[in-house]
């Protein structure tokens, strides 16, 4: 297996997944204990009515996901601070609306339907070098903000309420990290696909969070397994010719239900002391 | 008498929520150095009057002013300690760090990194709340009562003149509720404490000034718990409210008038 190292689209692709990883490691653990999940799955399938935009008017469809999940994001936001507990079943809203806008949009777009199968369930296998730039500005660009706003992230996902105190503007802050969770959300639609995408978000912090005692240990070692998953996921998807995305999610998924029981023993050995 | 400076000035606040009156002109005046507790029944505006005391809901008409300024401006002074339930204790953080971060607070700039004097305000407040062995452990790991410390911790860590405490006994046993009065008692002397309870048994003999809130506040300019604040806070049988304070003297009904009830 080690002769697909030969080929550029492979070699690419493990690069893919290494960034998106790293990207998916640093907003991802923030998305877990936020409980944003479900606020990103929603961002990520609004992203889809972006990709449908995109074809409608000619002009590259990931470029019209990324400003609708950018629009999505701010407009999220905002809805937190006026009315956050209707937040549930707005996201449920945006989900379903985007992706029906997305569909409306191709359809009516003249000429050959485009390959959707690719947008839904991505295929890391072929990432050209181009995007691969862009992608390494956009996690380089993700690390450098969370970094800067490192302790203000924490104090405001810890608590909200407090930070208000603290006079730390929890609502600004709250939109940047909504606003980094779209473009990594668009990102991934590149690797898996709009809808695993909370998967790659997610699960790789929630296994990291099960053995992490801070944010920096959850951060580094969500980047670490998702770049285990990643590349497990790549290398199956190649060595059995099966599709790239699903397998990543899958490898994933197994870690984390694997893990689970774990800590749970773990927790309980605690317990008892 | 010169310790008699107001620290927090409510005066004549109403708020509305979701249509109802959740507090109705309001008034009430905390001097430096109270240890004030204000009691209730539940959903009867404590928390919402604290919050409105912290400035992080603005009420409908009357003013809230806090060592002179708004509550926006002073909020460096005012330490809070919130409900324990509003906590997510899963979430990846050890002690240490916890206390800690009620230091941002006082930090300013893009960055926002602690110095030496923050980490020694944090450990003077560990060190307080008698928390110091547990700094590394992640707060997932330690007890309820543990717990409750070091959310005290944080808000001491921010060296407030004014500190806050929303429903602190709540959690905790009858053991570690005493142990933690003993505390507050010492912490009295360094600042002004303001607690909010609905468990009128579990008050600390040490508490100098009593106010009810229930919509409306019944006050008294001491530490006594009267007989026409708890008819006019509690919709129960005063006889059943006065069994539960064996250790306050409920005086003679005295016929005075609290917030314009007879």
């Amino acid at each position: 297996m080690i002769e697909a190292l030969g080929f550029e689209f492979f070699r690419n692709a493990l690069i893919a997944g290494l960034l998106a990883s790293i990207a998916c490691g640093v907003i991802g653990s923030f998305v877990v204990v936020k409980r944003m999940a479900s606020l990103a799955g929603g961002i990520s399938h609004a992203a889809f009515g972006g990709i449908g935009l995109g074809y409608f008017l000619g002009i590259d469809p990931l470029a019209g996901a990324a400003a609708v999940a950018l629009g999505t994001s701010t407009a999220t936001a905002w809805i937190r601070m006026k009315a956050h507990q209707h937040l549930d079943t707005l996201v449920g809203a945006v989900w379903a609306t985007g992706m029906a806008a997305g569909i409306l949009f191709i359809y009516i777009t003249p000429g050959f339907a485009p390959d959707l199968f690719s947008y839904l369930f991505g295929n890391i296998l072929l990432v050209p070098r181009e995007t691969l730039i862009v992608m390494a500005i956009l996690t380089t660009g993700i690390c450098g903000i969370v970094a800067i706003l490192y302790p203000r992230l924490v104090a405001v996902t810890f608590d909200e309420e407090y930070a208000s105190v603290m006079d730390l503007h929890p609502d600004r802050i709250m939109v940047i990290l909504l606003l980094l969770t779209g473009l990594t959300v668009v990102m991934l639609i590149q690797i898996v696909g709009i809808i695993l995408v909370i998967a790659l978000l997610t699960l790789p912090a929630a296994t990291a969070r099960l053995f992490s005692r801070s944010m920096k240990e959850m951060i580094v070692g969500a980047s670490l397994l998702g770049i285990v998953f990643t590349t497990a996921g790549i290398w199956l998807s190649y060595a059995f010719d099966i599709p790239s995305g699903a397998t990543i999610v899958i490898v994933s998924a197994c870690v984390y239900f694997g893990a689970l029981p774990l800590q749970r023993r773990v927790l309980c050995h605690r317990e008892s002391v | 008498m010169s310790r008699k400076t107001p620290v927090i000035e409510v005066d004549h606040v109403n708020l509305g929520q979701n249509g109802h009156l959740v507090l109705e002109d309001i008034s009430l005046t905390i001097n430096e150095h109270e240890f004030h507790a204000i009691i209730g029944p539940n959903g009867g505006g404590k928390t919402t009057l604290l919050k409105v005391i912290l400035g992080l809901i603005r009420p409908d008409s009357g003013t809230v002013r806090v060592m002179g300024g708004t509550p926006h401006e002073m909020r460096a002074h005012l330490g809070y300690v919130p409900q324990f339930r509003t906590f997510d204790f899963q979430f990846p953080i050890s002690v240490q760090d916890m206390v800690t971060s009620g230091r941002l607070g006082h930090l300013t700039g893009l960055l926002r990194r602690f110095s030496r004097e923050d980490t020694e305000a944090a450990a003077e407040a560990m060190e307080t709340m008698q928390i110091t062995h547990l700094k590394d452990r992640p707060i997932h790991d330690i007890s309820g009562g543990e717990r409750q410390r070091a959310i005290i911790a944080r808000a001491l860590a921010g060296k407030p003149s004014v500190l806050l405490l929303d429903e602190p006994t709540v959690y905790v046993d009858s053991p570690t509720a005493v142990r933690f009065y003993d505390i507050l008692s010492q912490l009295r002397e360094s600042m002004t404490i303001v607690l909010v309870t609905h468990d009128i048994s579990a008050l600390s003999p040490d508490v100098t000034h009593i106010s009810c809130v229930n919509r409306r506040l019944f006050t008294h300019h001491d530490n006594q718990i009267t007989e026409d604040m708890i008819a006019g806070a509690y919709p129960c049988p005063v006889d059943i409210i006065a069994h539960g304070v064996p250790h306050r003297v409920i005086p003679d009904h005295d016929n005075r008038v609290f917030g314009g009830r007879k």
